[in-house]
Formats: structure tokens, C-alpha cells, sequence
């Protein structure tokens, strides 16, 4: 009687594109040895997500599955699509192949270390 | 023409605030009126409301959350779920973004009338806590003799 399918409207599933994409709310801080990003992406297991790098931009589509009744009709909905997506630009210094991410929850941690011949070095003044 | 001055990003919350006029104007028949007890859009946690003949089912989307920390109620058919979504900040952290939701929440709809407050069960699973409430059967006409 329930089976586990995509929150997919009619509608949504027509359209394709940006339109019917959430944008999830992230977190976005850095360390002296990286930058970590923390994503709400509720509904979503570790087998919908995909995390891409294509040369500086970071994206990260994922896709929640949430389980509905046959013959269930919308009263109210904050959320419309059940995919989201959310892009970023990576600069050089960042070792964009040393990427790792978690899942927990519904909550994507992902850590992109800086590179390590440029991680802050002093930088000595030799007398003249 | 103006584009350039939204110097700002397409946000969740702009789609949101969009979607919520959608779904205002799909189901009330009122734009401008609001439920009493409903949030400004984008507030944490999300929630969807599905009703099905025999059942109602809320979504509410606590990415991050403690599920063993939510407290879930039902008066009549009045549902509320209080909770907390505790974020980790590292002290030496210099943050860009912030924008996930910091600490407790709370989530208060209505349900349509028929609902059963004896027959809830509640899941959660990847950030999702998923509420059912069975309805109650359709009240059959009685017949009543006169003795």
C-alpha cells in the first residue's frame, strides 16, 4: 500500500530544469587547513546524492525520497520538489581531489582541504 | 531592467515565499489570508501535509535533528512538534554562510478534523520525520426506533 517513490507532483515531473530545484540552506566555514560545507538535505540517503567537481565549480545534486500513500493529495507544502541542487566555485588552493563528504541525518558534511605545499608558510625577510 | 540591483542569490527562501503564494492561492481561495498558526516561509523546519481517504501524513524536514529529542502531540486535530537542531561550530571557524537553522524549533498545524489522536505513529528517517494519523471511519446514519 505505501511505497517509497520521489514527492514528484505531476507537474514537477514535466518540468525539468532549475525551476523545480531547491536551493538547500548550507553552512559555510574555514580552518587553517580547509573549508567545510554543511548542507540540509532532509529525505536524502547516501545512494541519491552526487557530488561533482568539473575544473573549479563544486555541485551537489541530490534527490529525497520520501514515502507516500496511493491517492494522497497535497494540504499544505513548504517543499514542492524533492531534488535540490547547489553549486560553488572552488579556488586553486583548494585540493577540489581530496574532497570527502558524510551524510548523517539528512545533513551533508563536506570537507575540502587546502593544499598542502600551500598551506600558510611564513615567509622569511633575509637581511641585505 | 532592474535585474542587476538583486545583487543577492536565488535563494530557498524566495522559492519558497513564491511556492507557499502558489499553494495559498491553490487552497484557500483567499491570496491574502494566512493560517493563524502558519510561519514565515523558509522557517526551519519545512513541513508538508498529505491527506489520503483513510489517512493524513505530515513531513516535517529536520535535517540534523535528535529524533529521540522531538516531542510530537496531537490535540484533537491539532499537531505540534517541538524539537532541536543543535549546530556544531568549531571555535577557529571563520564562517562565510550561515544559514541553517540553530536550535529548537517548533511547528505547530492544523489537520483536518476527522483525525484520529489515538491512531499516530511517527518515523523518522534521513532527516525526515514522517507522521501518519489514521482518520476515523465515516459515521454511518443510525437508524433510531421510536420504543
Amino acid at each position: 500500500m505505501t511505497d517509497t517513490n520521489a514527492m514528484k507532483g505531476s507537474e514537477s515531473a514535466a518540468k525539468e530544469g532549475d525551476e523545480a530545484t531547491l536551493l538547500p540552506p548550507v553552512d559555510i566555514y574555514e580552518s587553517s587547513t580547509g573549508i567545510t560545507i554543511k548542507a540540509d538535505l532532509p529525505g536524502v540517503s547516501r545512494d541519491r546524492l552526487t557530488i561533482q567537481v568539473d575544473r573549479d565549480t563544486l555541485t551537489i545534486e541530490a534527490e529525497a525520497a520520501i514515502e507516500m500513500p496511493d491517492g494522497m493529495q497535497a494540504l499544505y507544502a513548504d517543499l514542492r520538489s524533492t531534488r535540490f541542487r547547489r553549486s560553488f566555485t572552488l579556488s586553486n588552493e583548494l585540493a577540489a581531489d581530496k574532497i570527502t563528504a558524510e551524510m548523517k541525518d539528512g545533513v551533508l558534511t563536506l570537507q575540502v582541504p587546502k593544499r598542502g605545499e600551500l598551506q600558510p608558510r611564513k615567509i622569511e625577510v633575509s637581511a641585505g | 531592467m532592474f535585474g542587476y540591483l538583486g545583487g543577492f542569490e536565488n535563494d530557498l527562501v524566495g522559492q519558497l515565499e513564491r511556492m507557499r503564494r502558489e499553494m495559498d492561492t491553490l487552497f484557500s481561495g483567499r491570496p491574502n489570508t494566512a493560517g493563524i498558526r502558519s510561519m514565515a516561509s523558509g522557517t526551519y523546519p519545512a513541513i508538508n501535509v498529505g491527506a489520503a481517504p483513510d489517512r493524513v501524513d505530515v513531513y516535517l524536514f529536520v535535517a540534523g535533528a535528535d529524533p529521540k529529542a522531538l516531542d510530537i502531540s496531537l490535540q484533537q486535530n491539532v499537531l505540534s512538534v517541538v524539537g532541536e537542531r543543535p549546530v556544531e561550530s568549531p571555535q577557529e571557524a571563520q564562517y562565510y554562510r550561515r544559514e541553517r537553522h540553530d536550535g529548537s524549533f517548533r511547528r505547530v498545524v492544523n489537520l483536518p478534523e476527522d483525525v484520529d489522536p489515538d491512531k499516530v505513529e511517527a518515523r523518522y528517517r534521513d532527516g525526515v520525520l514522517h507522521i501518519t494519523i489514521e482518520r476515523r471511519e465515516a459515521v454511518k446514519p443510525r437508524r433510531i426506533q421510536v420504543g
